[in-house]
């Protein structure tokens, strides 16, 4: 199918789409979470009448603004990657996976940018109303776009309601509701969008609390707290919810993701959960070492959190590479062997219709169907392929949980005092409260390099490896082509960051 | 009703789709053009600000007829997406980067500490309004002339020019095709800034943006006329009776010859974009936008119109016709073609509140006084 595959230039080209994917989610998540947090500002203002609100709603936007420009620059990259890197996935997938891609911009990127204009341009321009609807718009368009991007995500975690054409060699769609209500799509844009609130909460929090440090804007601090504590105690409510929604999914759908970011190498019934550890980097799935060098685990959790039974066997990454016939678990090194019978027998199959000889198509077609379910393991060298890195997991999964349950304390203690009335005076909190932005950052970041890299070696789950996904080039061009997104993006990144922290040290317009 | 249409007329339906919204795209290149305009018809601050601002309030809109575009192509003809895209890799890379940073450059521009500068954003949108519209113009232009590339058994590209799409932009035809979209998109740029801004806060440049409506222009006239020609008298690539790939000769005049309507909406659309300039600069009119918006449109879907159908290919391969890209044979699924139709069938709405905003926030001109506060 492909004759010769250059690991070199797959994993520049994973770098330089995880670079871009990850660059562009520092600024997504802001946006995502902003708008509506300006929103509920503005909506104050549009019932009270005062001034001092629409001041404050005016400032957040201004910064909005800022962070919008840069996600909608680095967006339109991701959009096309997928072609100029991946041009094998954009073929074989594009049926399916172009479909929300288009929804996305039709049913959401327009309203988004629309809205936007009269958002901030439009206060002597539209009555009060219709400006508030305006903003209310560029939130609804921008979470809107999100959950279009993330059923496409979805969709490459568990593929669904599609089947494989041998034919025209690629996946086509069948049912497109089974793609938009797959499960993981859900969790995933509940956990996702709800995480965002979060971050852009934090963002909130993070400058008033500066300001209360430095003794300025003391009145819009207090009242930016309340409205982004509040809003952010009850989007952490959701990632709680959606996140342990999205570890259920994983472990039906995606086990060995589980699996490494528990770093559980020995399926157990019931299986502990290791709430903190150091994991052992140099253990290698079937060898005897232990999996960490020291580990806090708390019994039967995760098999709880995977089976939502406290007795549930949970398989382990050597059960998922080698097996596990006791409890019924085909392993990779089983499903490898399937999946080149079906590598070749779709490419007799494609070599008898050339040929004409329909005979053998149709054997070698049948052939194909009975192992298409192991299609992709075909493309693996050897088992161990199949497993991603599970220090790099371990960590992010842990940090991500650590901080989602320090960004809910950070909130409730804000919100408590803010309405106890000494916030300004509590300076060990405001100084823990301004880098809590940062940590969102991390947070977020973590997040999806549990999602994306638990995905390895799969470009689609089981059945479209990265290093068949990638476009053929050679290892320089892509190479380069990642140095000059570096580049880019740490000129872009300095532009940012300078105007930001200038803009917020100029702080709101002052009362005329 | 929509499942019930045949697979052909789906895939035909959304090639005008796919060209309504490079046509419209193409309309909305008047903000690239307008930033252009930033460095040879403003001359003073005031009315740089006037500009930059006139256009900043529309630049999203073309930034996301693009991605839509792109992401239409992608759902609806995926084969071309992939090919295109991957095959060409550095064109559509350098096109990349010209939109990137056309879309910090407003926001960032006039801001404090923005680290390089007002002119170096300045510069940014003049790279976006020449080099990229040079570059889109030189890959469509490659619809016609063909590009470098092989599909194998299982449709992935295997690029066999170096350059990697570069080479398009030594082709006559291709270059030819981006220079009038930058001289069409200039001339779009200042009838959009005619219309919308009020030149009582900078009277001289209302005179300097009539001139460049025409000068610009008559530059266009001679590209476009090297266009015309040699469509007329090129061949091109088109899928015989057998359904074989054949270089054919006179193919786009055969085309337009066999599709009357395309020579109307040619007509039209060149009649309306003259019209628009004649009114500018003779009658003093500010409506010339819609005019020359409208030819831009029509012209554009002609340019759509003669690859995609009449047995043409819409994206031929010069080193193996037979790997060459037809609408029939690049396209989605019937099913995925049916639900992306009824998808479309949003297109009106979010046409009709892009209108009502359009019309809600120009109802009055911009003027330096709108700007003291709220300024790109």
């Amino acid at each position: 199918m492909v004759e010769a595959i250059d690991l070199g230039m797959v994993n520049w080209a994973r770098a330089l789409f995880a670079l871009t994917a990850m660059y562009h989610w520092i600024f997504v998540p802001l946006t995502l979470g902003l708008s509506w947090i300006i929103a509920f500002y503005e909506t104050i203002y549009y019932r009270t009448g005062d001034e001092s609100w629409s001041r404050l709603t005016k400032f957040w936007m201004k910064l909005f603004g800022i962070n919008f420009a840069i996600g909608v620059a680095t967006g339109i990259i991701l959009e096309f990657e997928f072609g100029t890197n991946w041009s094998n996935y954009s073929w074989m997938v594009g049926d399916i996976f172009g479909a929300p891609l288009a929804i996305e911009g039709i049913a959401a990127f327009f309203l988004e940018s629309t809205f936007f204009a009269v958002m901030f341009f439009g206060w002597d321009r539209v009555s009060k109303k219709f400006h508030l609807v305006s903003t209310y718009m560029v939130a609804i368009g921008s979470n809107l776009s999100a959950l279009w991007i993330l059923v496409a995500n979805a969709w490459m975690q568990h593929p669904v309601g599609m089947e494989f054409n041998p034919d025209t060699a690629r996946f086509e769609m069948v049912d497109i509701m089974e793609v938009i209500l797959s499960p993981i799509a859900v969790s995933k844009f509940t956990h996702t969008t709800s995480s965002s609130f979060v971050m852009a909460s934090l963002f909130v929090i993070s400058v008033s609390a500066w300001y209360l440090l430095k003794q300025r804007h003391q009145l819009l601090a207090k009242r930016s707290i309340v409205v982004a504590a509040t809003f952010g105690i009850i989007a952490s409510l959701f990632v709680g919810v959606s996140g342990d929604e999205a570890a259920y999914e994983d472990a039906q759908h995606q086990p060995m993701k589980l699996a490494a970011f528990e770093g559980h190498f020995v399926g157990a019934d019931p299986s502990g959960l290791v709430a903190m550890g150091i994991v052992n980097t140099s253990k290698k799935p079937g060898d005897d070492q232990q999996s960490f060098h020291l580990e806090l685990k708390i019994p039967g959790m995760l098999s709880l959190l995977a089976q939502r039974t406290t007795i549930g066997f949970v398989p382990g990454i050597n059960d998922l590479v080698y097996g596990n016939e006791v409890e019924g678990i085909m392993g990779a090194q089983q499903k490898i062997p399937l999946g080149k019978i079906a590598v070749k027998s779709l490419a007799d199959y494609k070599a008898a219709k050339k040929v004409g000889d329909q005979v053998k198509a149709d054997r070698a077609l049948k052939t194909f169907r009975e192992h298409e379910p192991y299609f992709g393991y075909g493309f693996l060298e050897k088992p161990e392929d199949a497993v991603p890195p599970v220090g790099v997991m371990f960590y992010s999964f842990h940090i991500m949980v650590l901080l989602a349950g320090l960004f809910v304390t950070i909130f409730a203690a804000f919100l408590f005092f803010v309405y106890k009335g000494n916030i300004e005076k509590m300076k060990w909190l405001l100084l823990i409260g301004v880098p809590m932005f940062f940590l969102g950052i991390a947070a977020q970041e973590a997040g999806w390099v549990v999602a994306e890299v638990g995905r390895q070696p799969w470009a689609i789950q089981d059945m479209l490896p990265v290093s068949i996904a990638r476009t053929n080039l050679d290892t320089g061009t892509v190479a380069a082509t990642f140095f000059m997104f570096v580049a880019l993006f740490t000129v872009l990144l300095i532009a940012e960051v300078k105007i930001m922290l200038t803009q917020i040290k100029k702080g709101p317009e002052e009362e005329k | 009703m929509i499942g019930a249409l045949d697979l052909t007329t789906l895939q035909e339906i959304w090639w005008v789709i796919i060209a309504a919204l490079g046509a419209v795209f193409l309309f909305l290149n008047f903000v690239q053009g307008g930033q252009t305009l930033l460095f040879d018809v403003a001359k003073t601050e005031d009315e740089k600000t006037l500009i930059v601002n006139s256009l900043g309030r529309k630049w999203e809109l073309s930034f996301t007829t693009l991605v839509v575009f792109g992401g239409s192509i992608f759902a609806a003809f995926p084969k071309l997406y992939s090919t295109s895209f991957g095959g060409a890799y550095w064109v559509w890379t350098a096109i990349l980067f010209t939109f990137i940073i056309q879309a910090v450059s407003y926001e960032y521009r006039k801001k404090a500490n923005n680290f390089i500068g007002q002119k170096g954003y300045e510069i940014f949108l003049l790279i976006n309004g020449t080099v990229g519209v040079l570059l889109i113009g030189a890959a469509v232009g490659t619809f016609f002339t063909g590009s470098n590339f092989e599909l194998n058994d299982y449709n992935f590209v295997t690029w066999t020019h170096p350059l990697r799409g570069l080479e398009a932009a030594f082709n006559y035809f291709n270059v030819s095709l981006g220079l009038f979209l930058i001289f069409n998109a200039r001339v779009l740029g200042a009838l959009y800034l005619l219309n919308n801004l009020d030149f009582n806060s900078a009277p001289l440049l209302e005179g300097r943006l009539r001139k460049s409506v025409l000068i610009n222009f008559v530059i266009e006239l001679v590209f476009l006329l090297i266009i015309l020609v040699s469509l007329l008298l090129m061949s091109g690539y088109g899928v015989t009776e057998n359904g074989q790939v054949e270089l054919m000769s006179y193919k786009f005049a055969a085309n337009l010859w066999a599709n009357p309507l395309d020579i109307i909406l040619l007509l039209m659309g060149l009649g309306f974009v003259i019209w628009g300039v004649y009114i500018t600069k003779y009658k003093a009119a500010n409506n010339g936008i819609w005019y020359g918006g409208t030819g831009t449109f029509l012209i554009g879907l002609v340019v759509f119109f003669l690859v995609g159908y009449n047995g043409s290919c819409i994206y031929p391969s010069l080193t193996h016709p037979q790997s060459s890209l037809t609408i029939y044979n690049a396209s989605s699924t019937h099913y995925t073609l049916t639900v992306m139709t009824y998808v479309a069938l949003l297109m009106p709405f979010v046409l009709a509140y892009i209108v009502y905003v359009w019309r809600a926030m120009d109802l009055k001109k911009l003027s330096l006084s709108d700007l003291k506060e709220k300024a790109y």
